[in-house]
């Protein structure tokens, strides 16, 4: 008997964190307050067209699992509790039921046959868009970097290059492809869609008109090695407006250092030069053209900097540029600054407190 | 007892060892349940490593922004917990049992090739060894259990890291497929007269059905190896995408062998569910047909699956589709099982005793790995929930809640039959609700976790991502599923030394591992059982029960357990024992460390190879 009420206490509290647990998700199941979530990289408050469409089929999947998880956790707990017998006792032997075992192989397979025919029918709609849909387009080439986004806009110019903050411009549909300049990264955003790999050697694809304006988070899904956790990007569905003021500014080179920090950032422009950063880092309109880091040509004006992990303001900024690696371990980005204390400590040739703040000032006009 | 002929001591360079104890009597031992009990020993002790890496997981992930363990060390750390407990906990456990119970089962002395058996288990412990000299010289393989190409390539990977891995699994592939060619031949030759494929017990079928995956998947691995090896020691190009090769090339590699592998891993928990429930059910298990043709068709079925761990990869929509289906296809055989098993239960009397309890819990739990395993088999659902947390809880659920409490239904149920006597009960009711609550608190969260988009395999996460209950949650179950092993631990030490004396047949048990002496004799049976039916011994003890099958001589053991009475003047020829195997896997370790300090030991150890085994087969026979 203490094991019965044992057993349904324990049922009763499993239900009820179960419930608790999943408010968040049963919400979101039947789509209610969905402009207002608290995880901002749910995969079940989607807002575009193809996000929508892979929620209908999980609310499908979900709804059916539920009622046989309920089904058959139940008759578990019924048969525990209804044939237990402590001291025990003899049972008839039974040896099958051919009918019953043909009906429980018959409408599992019916069942999953339900969920096959939508779910195939998704996979095609999801490998490509409608023609509707394709006409007014927008592409955008994603490039997967150990442990950066490079973001490029084949149709607006080479000018258009971004790093770790894409923008798109609502009810507008993107198509974006990926592919990777080491190793295979994983390219998501879990609020427009579903995940794409990013491969060496190949270009993969996904599709989805965005709905809502607004920031959206996104992280590197495929291990990808040390700093993987820190690989995240943002995307910024803008309006139509401000999508295109967005372009127009990306498009242009950086602008020379002028207003009040003139003294400052010209001086930290020189450093910037003059050192190792155009080794790696492209600054349009100047010699700066490497390829190996993220174009910083436009860094002033993105809202993080280091692949999402920092805040871009001045305190992380010079954190950054002076010990890069106690920020994020084994990045290619080295400690550069006499001060770093901790990470890998500082560089033999190391540049001066003064220099990083020159340097600083000089990221911050490039807007 | 019967009389076993005194070993005729030979002399000469090839004599074969004769210790009946101590240490040389293990290390030549050829007595498949002393090598169960080898297995089933290293799989615990691999099992608590493992889980010590888990700890630390959770404890980096229970708070936001948390820098206890360095990200190359977490990485380092769940490569190797994944590694650790498919190949080093769940195949070991599931070979102890095969080499301890599927004999006893089978009515036979031992398997069919004994030498061979020592011989895996050897090349095992070589294997497990090999990877974990890693931590001896702290380059811990960190590119993950699926060691995805091309990260694991020079350039990627620039220290020995990865070649700890890949020589590790290696030989552990080794040592699987000389154990699934062992149980492929015992199974298909060893039985008793009487014992067709129809009658027998189920554990028996899913044994044979897991040797058969393994000879199948393990050559594909094998190969992938070699391929990936050959790129890090001598520079060829087989995932090398500067060269222009293809990396998803390894995944199809990888997956053909390790989606067979997870059936691998949860076939023999499966079987031990279907003898366990049956006999705490008073009941036979319900429609055994049905459940034999399921198993078939699941093993057949894991090798059309694999590239449903690819729908991200881009690999077109009609493939897409093919692989989506055929993964639903294999939920219906699944399906049948859950409900076979709770039908053996309906209608029984349930003694719900701790392997009871521990049989019923992998019911439960394995069905909630089956649902979220539907769901992700929906490809465009897939491209939302693949490599997030919701994949660790559906696999966890699988492979903890399916394969584990599976084993360990098995571990209590046939404790008393190793040992002589009865885990204690108190204990065990402990030991299955800490394991069983602790196991819910820990991977229940994670579905929610994986819906709320946090990825697998990160070292840390920032605030605000709506991550952060969930994840303390979770470090706090998984110190309670710690305290249960504790628990377990306790029980165990405690039983061997003063637990209740079990005798032969403590549970009333159908199958004839039950009808002889706990622990039973060496030679196993006195004189060959014969096999009136399903479930054999059921129907020595209860001609009458009108089991399925012919009474022919029934009534062959006295059914008391006191078989080996019988015996008094049989002479049993058992296998001699051999120094052989240990020096064969002796000499695969060495040529594994040539390939990871200094190559020119390779082609040393492989010479060591050749001669162990002529030796082997020139070794004279006492007696």
């Amino acid at each position: 008997m203490r094991m019965r009420r044992g057993l349904w206490l324990l049922l009763g509290l499993f239900v009820v964190l179960a419930l608790a647990g999943c408010a968040r998700e049963i919400s979101g199941v039947v789509q209610f307050a969905a402009d207002a979530p608290d995880a901002p990289q749910t995969t079940v408050f989607p807002l575009s067209d193809t996000g929508r469409r892979v929620q209908t089929l999980y609310e499908l999947i979900f709804w059916m699992a539920l009622v046989v998880f309920v089904g058959v956790e139940g008759a578990l707990l019924y048969i525990l509790v209804r044939f237990r017998r402590p001291a025990g006792g003899v049972a008839s032997q039974t040896h099958g039921n051919t009918r019953l075992e043909i009906a429980w192989t018959v409408i599992p397979a019916v069942i999953l046959l339900i969920i096959a025919v939508p779910t195939i029918e998704t996979i095609f709609s999801e490998d490509a868009p409608s023609a509707s849909a394709s006409e007014n387009q927008i592409r955008v080439e994603v490039t997967g970097h150990q442990w950066w986004w490079e973001f490029r806009y084949p149709e607006l110019g080479a000018d258009v290059v971004t790093a770790n903050e894409f923008h798109l411009p609502v009810g507008r549909t993107a198509f974006i492809t990926m592919t990777s300049a080491d190793v295979i990264h994983s390219f998501w955003i879990p609020k427009m869609t579903g995940k794409m790999d990013a491969i060496p050697t190949r270009v993969n694809h996904i599709w989805f008109t965005a709905q809502q304006t607004g920031e959206y988070y996104g992280q590197c899904v495929q291990f990808c090695g040390t700093e993987h956790a820190d690989m995240r990007l943002r995307l910024f569905v803008d309006t139509p407006q401000d999508f295109d003021a967005w372009v127009r500014r990306q498009s242009q080179g950086a602008q020379a250092p002028v207003t009040s920090t003139v003294g400052l950032a010209a001086v930290g422009a020189r450093v910037f030069q003059s050192g190792a950063c155009p080794g790696c880092h492209t600054i349009r309109g100047t010699p700066a053209q490497g390829k190996v880091g993220p174009d910083l040509t436009h860094v002033g004006s993105r809202t993080t900097i280091a692949s999402g992990v920092l805040t871009n303001n001045l305190e992380n900024l010079t954190r950054w540029v002076t010990d890069a690696q106690a920020v994020k371990p084994e990045a290619k980005m080295p400690t550069l600054g006499c001060e770093a204390n901790t990470g890998t400590g500082p560089p033999t040739t190391c540049i001066t407190r003064s220099d990083v703040d020159a340097v600083v000032a000089y990221l911050r006009t490039l807007q | 007892m019967a009389t076993i002929a005194a070993p005729v001591a030979q002399r000469g360079l090839l004599a074969r060892p004769t210790e009946p104890t101590g240490l040389w009597s293990w290390l030549t031992t050829v007595d498949a349940k002393r090598i169960g009990i080898l297995y089933g020993t290293s799989a615990f002790i691999f099992f608590l490593i493992g889980g010590l890496e888990a700890l630390m997981m959770r404890s980096q992930l229970a708070v936001p922004n948390n820098t206890l363990v360095a990200p190359g060390t977490f990485n380092a750390l769940f490569t190797m917990h994944g590694t650790t407990m498919i190949f080093l906990v769940v195949m070991p456990m599931g070979a102890a049992f095969f080499n301890y119970i599927v004999p006893l089962q089978l009515g036979a002395r031992d398997v069919a090739f004994p030498r061979l058996n020592a011989f895996s288990y050897w090349v095992f412990l070589a294997g497990a060894v090999l990877m974990h000299l890693a931590f001896v010289v702290q380059t811990v393989p960190d590119m993950g259990w699926f060691a995805y190409a091309n990260l694991t390539e020079r350039a990627f990977s620039p220290n020995n890291a990865v070649d700890f891995w890949i020589i590790g699994l290696q030989v552990l592939g080794v040592a699987s497929l000389a154990a699934g060619f062992n149980f492929l031949v015992t199974i298909i030759n060893l039985r008793a007269p009487g014992m067709s494929l129809m009658r027998l017990p189920l554990f028996c079928w899913t044994t044979m059905i897991t040797s058969i995956l393994m000879v199948l998947a393990f050559p594909v691995i094998t190969v992938a190896l070699i391929q990936l090896m050959f790129d890090r020691l001598f520079g060829t190009n087989f995932f090398n995408t500067a060269a222009n090769a293809d990396p998803i090339l390894w995944q199809h590699l990888f997956w053909v062998f390790a989606h067979p592998e997870v059936y691998i891993l949860i076939l023999p928990a499966m079987g031990i569910v279907s003898e366990v429930l049956p006999v705490f059910s008073g009941k036979p298990l319900f429609g055994y047909p049905f459940m034999v043709y399921a198993v078939a068709s699941i093993a057949f079925l894991s090798f059309t699956v694999w590239a449903h761990h690819m729908f991200v990869t881009g690999l077109g929509p009609v493939a897409t589709s093919f692989f989506a289906a055929s993964t639903m296809l294999i939920a219906v055989p699944t399906g049948i099982k859950i409900f076979n098993w709770l039908s053996t239960a309906y209608g029984g009397a349930l003694r719900l005793n701790t392997a009871a309890l521990m049989a019923f819990g992998f019911v439960g739990m394995f069905t909630i790995g089956g649902l979220s395993g539907i769901m992700h088999a929906s490809p465009p659902v897939d491209t939302q929930q693949h490599d997030t947390y919701f994949i660790v809880a559906h696999f966890h659920y699988v492979l903890f809640g399916g394969s584990m409490f599976g084993l360990m239904a098995g571990i209590y149920y046939w404790f008393p039959k190793v040992t002589g006597r009865l885990l204690d009960e108190a204990i065990g009711k402990v030991h299955f609700w800490l394991m069983f609550i602790g196991f819910n608190v820990t991977f229940g969260p994670m579905h929610f976790l994986g819906i709320d988009g946090m990825p697998r395999r990160i070292y840390t996460y920032p605030t605000g991502m709506g991550w952060d209950l969930w994840n303390l949650v979770a470090t706090i179950g998984a110190f309670t599923i710690a305290l249960s092993v504790l628990a377990f631990m306790v029980n165990a030490f405690k039983s061997l030394r003063s637990g209740e004396i079990a005798g032969p047949d403590p549970w009333d048990g159908r199958t004839l591992e039950w009808s002889v002496s706990s622990p039973p004799p060496h030679y196993n049976f006195a004189e060959i059982p014969v096999a009136a039916g399903r479930d054999a011994f059921w129907l020595q003890k209860y001609p009458t029960s009108g089991g399925h099958g012919t009474a022919v001589a029934a009534a062959h053991g006295d059914g008391s357990g006191h078989n080996a009475e019988h015996g008094e003047h049989v002479h049993v020829h058992l296998p001699d024992p051999s120094y052989w195997p240990l020096a064969a896997g002796g000499a695969i370790f060495l040529a594994g460390l040539g390939v990871l300090f200094y190559l020119p030991l390779i082609p040393v150890g492989l010479f060591l190879v050749i001669v162990s085994v002529v030796a082997w087969s020139l070794e004279p026979v006492n007696g």
